[in-house]
């Protein structure tokens, strides 16, 4: 009983850090990889699934419900729903040439070396995890109305005019000999036989 | 050397959090770089900015403990006004896009080469 | 400071099985055996109580549907035709697995379970007794709720998408406007009842309204009680059940998003629908209509001692009686919620379906402007009116109602749920009674098979009911 207590005990949570952590990981880097526009979207929300899961593990349960909402319930389907309005067929791929694919892969490899050995050399401070308070919710909650009430109104208000410049930027230009007949962009005139 | 690998290995530190976040973000930026789509370098975008979530998330989790006694949630809030901000300039840019596609009637933003010369 | 919390009994004394079974088996409570208990409990538990549930449904609504069409539904595998959602069953599961050759192979398979996870992990948040809940640590267990309900859009697009054809397409792209656009009202009349509650977590809500059904949430507020509906509404719309099932329609896009899927993969979006039904009338159980808790109160007052003598004593002993208090709770939200789904089959049954832009008018136009006109009377409700906090027979008698006009601010928030509760119970009467006068004055009433002509009033052709 003690070894297995002493096992169960270490193990948990790297367990589901690989788990949730390689889900996130293999997921972004098929989203490089993948020449499906639509496959890289469901990759996307894979990784999105993964790094929720990580905030799940890091006591950050509003911000993982959050991700999942907004992002994932959200965000995604706004960008699937771009995907969708903009490709001709649907299984159209774009190659990028072999030369970019150079320049882009040694960027890459540069970058993610120099940041991990930067990552490594660097003593972090680390104390004792945060104690969570019984109603940790409550202080989120507070935090957002009290000492950062400023920026949650601006968010609010810059919301408002992201919905309202979006809108209007979708809607198209109507031509003007056509008083008429509705504008006849593209990609309207695919919602248009959709819905 | 046996057992410090294995600790590193077994117990998760912030370390294993940030090295995850590097890699996320050094994905989130060879999308961008290798995407002709233009919605593909979007994705990209949302991969960076989600990097930068996970570190600001774990960040606050090892921290110190903030005031005496309440938890230390600023790394929460600002991952909260991030999620908030990447949702509203993916829509703007989703309506840019949409735009792009009516006058180009492609998405291959080599194409957008109208300015140059 | 305006904004205050609610006070609530710091610590209520919960019973958990995983502490028992650990004790049981010597094994210290630590997080992978958590994990395991978890997958455990799923496979063994939960995953067969979705199937049942969902093969329960599926009997039901064609029984419903018979009876609300003047004919007996499916009566003739088992008796009253019990069986006969094992029957379809077998026969999807040998059916041919067609894939269109032209479909995106990876995508298509991925769709259905893309469609059913969601629908299976809020079973995971729902409250089925004090200790029956899976993890009462879920903090945030209502807001689980909606994100999964969110993740469910993906699936369906993705099954439209992938299947490479225009009916499939035509339903995905209509449903995720849909569900979508209604997530907003469901969301915000979720916030309503929220901020009435005080807390995300579900077991705390459930231990707020066990007090008698006064204390149900809905009754606690005449902005909760509206929002109830405006939930019940957009909750149709975000299952894509009629009148808002334009995704399926059968008579316009031959079957929607799920045109192309056959035998065991449409099996899939067959038991996510109604998955997602039954957890839709849970949310609406645990939110609102009080839960685990039976209208007196006294699940939650046995409730309460039983934790008490079991915290001092932890012994098997004690624990029985919890276990058997717990199967009655999670009996009687069963039978919560599926009132509600029979109340979503009946309307389905019974109301005609409006057109896509129909649809989206009703929830832009109407739900939405409601349900912020809502939040907003709800704040200023709160604001004004005092309410009686705490949790019934921890904190107070929710029956001693002198004790309760003692309290500071005790008689407006006492008259105000005592008056709801009437208008509650009055309306349920009232449709209880017509349904109950419906039945018996339709029993025996003679049906015409061909129309009545003028001259001749024969009784050939009178059939008996």
């Amino acid at each position: 009983m003690d070894a297995i207590n002493s096992i169960t005990n270490a193990n948990a949570e790297a367990v589901l850090f690989y788990l949730f952590a390689g889900m996130a990981a293999v997921s972004a880097l098929l989203l490089v990889l993948s020449r499906n526009i639509v496959r890289t979207a469901v990759c996307l929300l894979f990784t999105l699934m993964g790094v929720a899961g990580l905030y799940f593990l890091l006591h950050a349960e509003f911000i993982a419900a959050v991700q999942l909402v907004v992002y994932a319930g959200g965000t995604l389907i706004l960008i699937i729903f771009g995907v969708m309005l903009t490709s001709k067929s649907p299984f159209s791929k774009f190659q990028p040439s072999a030369a970019e694919v150079a320049i882009a892969l040694s960027v890459g490899t540069v970058l993610l070396g120099s940041l991990i050995l930067a990552l490594h050399s660097f003593p972090f401070p680390t104390a004792e995890a945060d104690v969570q308070g019984k109603y940790p919710l409550v202080s989120l909650g507070q935090a957002l109305l009290g000492d950062y009430l400023i920026p949650f109104e601006i968010a609010s208000v810059l919301l408002l005019v992201v919905m309202i410049g979006a809108a209007y930027l979708a809607k198209g230009r109507r031509h003007e000999e056509e008083n008429f007949k509705f504008h006849r962009t593209p990609a309207s005139k695919t919602m248009r036989e959709w819905t | 050397m046996q057992s410090m690998l294995a600790m590193t290995v077994t117990t998760i530190g912030l370390h294993h959090y940030l090295v995850l976040g590097a890699f996320l973000f050094v994905c989130g930026l060879m999308t961008m770089l290798l995407k002709r789509n233009a919605i593909g370098i979007l994705m990209g975008v949302e991969l960076v900015l989600n990097a930068a979530n996970v570190n600001l998330v774990s960040f606050n989790y090892f921290s110190y403990a903030g005031k005496a006694g309440a938890p230390a949630l600023n790394g929460q809030i600002f991952a909260i006004f991030v999620i908030v901000l990447a949702a509203a300039e993916a829509a703007v840019a989703l309506a840019i896009f949409l735009n792009f596609y009516n006058n180009f009637t492609t998405i291959d933003v080599e194409r957008a080469s109208n300015l140059k010369g | 400071m305006i904004i205050t919390s609610i006070p609530i009994a710091a610590d209520v004394p919960s019973f958990s099985l995983q502490q028992l079974i650990q004790d049981q088996l010597g094994l210290q409570r630590g997080p992978v055996l958590t994990l395991v208990y978890g997958v455990t409990l799923c496979a063994a538990i939960f995953l067969p109580a979705v199937s049942l549930v969902a093969m329960f449904s599926i009997w039901w609504e064609r029984k419903v549907a018979g009876h609300i069409q003047a004919r007996p539904g499916p009566n003739r595998v088992g008796p009253i035709g019990l069986l006969q959602s094992l029957a379809d069953g077998l026969k999807l599961i040998l059916k041919e697995d067609l894939i269109p050759a032209s479909a995106d192979q990876f995508l298509f398979r991925l769709a259905p379970y893309l469609a059913f996870a969601p629908a299976f992990a809020v079973f995971l948040a729902l409250p089925f007794g004090p200790s029956f809940c899976f993890e009462p640590m879920l903090n945030v267990g209502v807001f689980w709720i909606l994100a999964m309900l969110s993740v469910e859009v993906m699936g369906v697009i993705l099954a439209g998408w992938s299947s490479n054809n225009k009916w499939s397409i035509y339903g995905a792209m209509r449903e995720a406007c849909q569900m979508v656009s209604y997530e907003i009202p469901l969301g915000i009349s979720i916030l309503v009842a929220i901020m009435a509650a005080g807390t995300l977590n579900m077991v705390e809500l459930g231990h707020m309204q066990s007090g008698g059904i006064h204390t149900w949430l809905i009754y606690r507020n005449p902005i909760v009680f509206l929002a109830f509906f405006v939930f019940f509404v957009a909750s149709l719309a975000s299952n894509k059940r009629a009148p808002f099932d334009l995704p399926e329609s059968e008579s316009e896009l031959v079957a929607g998003f799920h045109t192309e899927y056959s035998g065991l993969r449409f099996s899939f979006f067959f038991f996510a629908e109604y998955a997602a039904m039954f957890v839709v009338g849970g949310i609406q159980t645990a939110l609102f209509l009080g839960g685990w808790n039976d209208p007196f109160g006294i699940i939650g007052y046995f409730n309460h001692s039983l934790n008490a003598t079991y915290a001092a004593d932890p012994s098997i002993e004690n624990a029985i009686p919890i276990l058997l208090l717990n199967c009655v709770a999670a009996g009687v939200f069963v039978t919560k919620a599926m009132s509600i789904v029979f109340v979503q089959m009946w309307i389905r049954w019974t109301v005609p379906r409006p057109r896509i832009d129909q649809v989206l008018y009703a929830c832009v136009k109407v739900l939405l402007p409601m349900s912020m006109l809502l939040l907003l009377l709800g704040a200023i409700w709160q604001l004004v009116v005092p309410e009686h906090a705490g949790i019934p027979w921890v904190d107070y008698n929710p029956w001693d109602f002198a004790a309760w006009v003692q309290t500071p601010g005790g008689l407006a928030s006492l008259i105000t749920q005592i008056l709801l509760t009437l208008v509650g119970l009055t309306g349920f009467a009232a449709v209880n009674g017509w349904v109950v006068y419906a039945i018996l004055t339709g029993r025996g009433h003679k049906q015409r098979l061909t129309d009545p002509s003028p001259i001749d009033e024969g009784t050939e052709n009178l059939v008996k009911a």
